[in-house]
């Protein structure tokens, strides 16, 4: 009865995510005394995925699957789970992780818990907590079901290290084509994504308007970041909806959130207060923003992140 | 086209949340209930299709008799019948399956959910409804047209948006984008009188057995107050040592 992970990639590179998502895969095989056995699409199955603790690979094959769909993906991870009898199955928090998951819960007439943030509480009665109410509190709750499915927050347990070597067996699923067909990809392929960025420099309605964007640009080239913005400055055409972050907008969950001239409003915090480090950079020393930070600069950003850029070019020339 | 719109009855976004009964039970002590965000977004959509295509809109929530306020703004604001399905939404899965029912008697062209809600965030309704019922399914939709039995839709991506075509009957987890925050309507005085004279049907039936079941909650513990720095250099010392995130 073992566990059984999803681990997503792209063109063939295991995703980060996904490897946070082995070793929660592999702590949770421990603690039920079990072993982990990972599913990765066919393009990834080179991977060395032992070092984050996966013990099997299965390997799924089938040409339905050369491009992402939600159904079809759905019904491959779900077959492979029945095929090894998984009784816990695991997917991560992104966008096509959250996108499928529930369409296998129904296949596998399992429970389905997203956001979970640890290893489960207990496995007897099997409790996992995760959060609910935008991050605003968090939730035991019990499985019942024979088959358990469940998403990991990202960022919320980290890959951890291990040693040993894989076995790797192939599977072919059962599948008719999906029902959407992508007319047309529209993703911008030399940027960070806010999804998978460990560092988002995010800014407001204190920028004064989209051609001082650069400063953010710059600052975020500086830290390997993401770009992000709030709210007004989406609904105001300064940035694009996909860089909003916020309740209505992307969640963030990354390493270091830099929010530059964001007040804080309760629904921009929702979105972006898992993210592990805030700082914010503000004029009003008011802002609703500094209570939920950890780190603040009161002062103007046309003043504070030039230096800003300049200092972390020279701290980065030393420490490279 | 008939479209059932799938709404949560949820806690405004500005609401304090707390907890009673020895943590077990949210506190509705104070709160205000809101039609879901990424609901709202759904429903203003589904009224473009009654007023432009001429499809007709009913709305839909699972849960008890407080959440008819919520179910009588959604008719205030224009759509034209309301369903609520008299069980407790206990889990995801038993609200999809009660939906499902709903789906399959109604002979729905078009459902409309949130892509998430904000008191469980647990995005996974309009996904098991789209399985159980076999219809198509896209999910964080923000854009959509219909022309016949065919759909278009547009999928936020990570890192972009990829165009979906699909043959109804279809399923979207909806989000903004799907109309824009001033597209949002307030009920009318005329909206709010129309609403008390349409149909609010009260659906019995007996709900699936519940398999994740909240036993308690906590609230995080209350932050440090925020490290204020007067230079950048103390800044970027604190992020590599202190924080260790440079």
């Amino acid at each position: 009865m073992p566990v059984l992970v999803y681990a997503e990639s792209d063109q063939g590179t295991i995703k980060k995510i996904a490897q946070e998502l082995i070793s929660y895969g592999r702590g949770i095989a421990d603690q039920l005394g079990t072993t982990l056995t990972v599913a990765v699409m066919t393009d990834a199955s080179a991977q060395n995925l032992a070092q984050y603790g996966a013990q099997n690979i299965l390997n799924i094959e089938h040409e339905v699957l050369n491009t992402f769909s939600a159904d079809t993906y759905a019904a491959a991870i779900a077959q492979a789970a029945t095929s090894i009898n998984a009784d816990v199955v695991l997917v991560s928090s992104s966008a096509n992780s959250r996108y499928l998951a529930p369409m296998i819960a129904v296949a596998l007439d399992a429970a389905y818990v997203p956001n979970s943030t640890q290893l489960p509480v207990s496995t007897t009665p099997f409790r996992i907590k995760h959060s609910v109410y935008t991050n605003k509190a968090e939730a035991i709750t019990e499985m019942t079901s024979p088959v358990k499915l469940i998403g990991l927050s990202k960022n919320a347990y980290g890959a951890h290290s291990f040693e040993g070597s894989v076995h790797t067996t192939n599977f072919t699923p059962e599948l008719s084509t999906s029902k959407c067909r992508v007319t047309a990809t529209d993703r911008a392929t030399d940027k960070v994504t806010i999804a998978d960025a460990e560092i988002v420099v995010s800014a407001g309605r204190g920028l004064k308007g989209p051609e001082h964007w650069h400063l953010i640009e710059d600052l975020a080239n500086v830290l390997g970041a993401a770009t992000a913005c709030s709210k007004p400055v989406s609904d105001l055409g300064w940035r694009p909806h996909s860089e909003h972050v916020g309740q209505t907008g992307k969640p963030v969950a990354s390493n270091l959130y830099i929010a530059i001239g964001i007040s804080g409003a309760i629904q921009h915090l929702a979105g972006v207060n898992s993210s592990k480090v805030k700082v914010v950079i503000n004029t009003d020393p008011e802002a609703p923003f500094f209570k939920a930070a950890d780190y603040g600069i009161v002062g103007d950003a046309f003043d504070i992140v030039p230096q800003l850029i300049e200092k972390l070019k020279q701290f980065k020339a030393l420490n490279a | 086209m008939n479209i059932l719109v799938c709404i949560s009855h949820v806690p405004d976004t500005t609401s304090k949340i707390n907890f009673t009964d020895n943590d077990t039970k949210f506190d509705q002590n104070g709160v205000q209930y809101v039609i879901n965000p990424n609901d709202e977004f759904g429903l203003t959509r589904s009224l473009w299709f009654k007023e432009q295509q001429g499809a007709v809109v009913h709305v839909v929530t699972v849960g008890g008799a407080e959440c008819e306020p919520t179910l009588r703004k959604a008719l205030a604001i224009g759509a034209d019948e309301a369903i609520r399905v008299a069980i407790p939404a206990t889990d995801g899965l038993v609200v999809a399956k009660a939906l499902a029912q709903v789906v399959q008697q109604g002979h729905y062209d078009l459902v409309i959910a949130g892509r998430e809600s904000l008191d469980y965030n647990g995005g996974m309704v309009p996904g098991m409804l789209a399985q159980l019922t076999g219809f198509a399914f896209v999910n964080t939709c923000i854009k959509l047209d219909i022309d016949g039995n065919q759909g278009v839709a547009v999928r936020e991506i990570d890192g972009g948006k990829e165009t979906i075509a699909v043959t109804l009957p279809l399923v979207i987890g909806g989000q903004k984008g799907l109309v824009e925050e001033s597209d949002l309507r307030i009920p009318n005085m005329r909206g709010i009188m129309q609403a008390r004279s349409k149909p609010l049907h009260v659906k019995e039936m007996s709900a699936a057995a519940a398999t994740a079941q909240t036993i308690s909650f906590e609230k995080p513990a209350p932050k440090e107050a925020v490290t204020l720095v007067d230079t950048v250099d103390e800044l970027i010392d604190l992020l590599h040592k202190e924080a260790k995130v440079i």
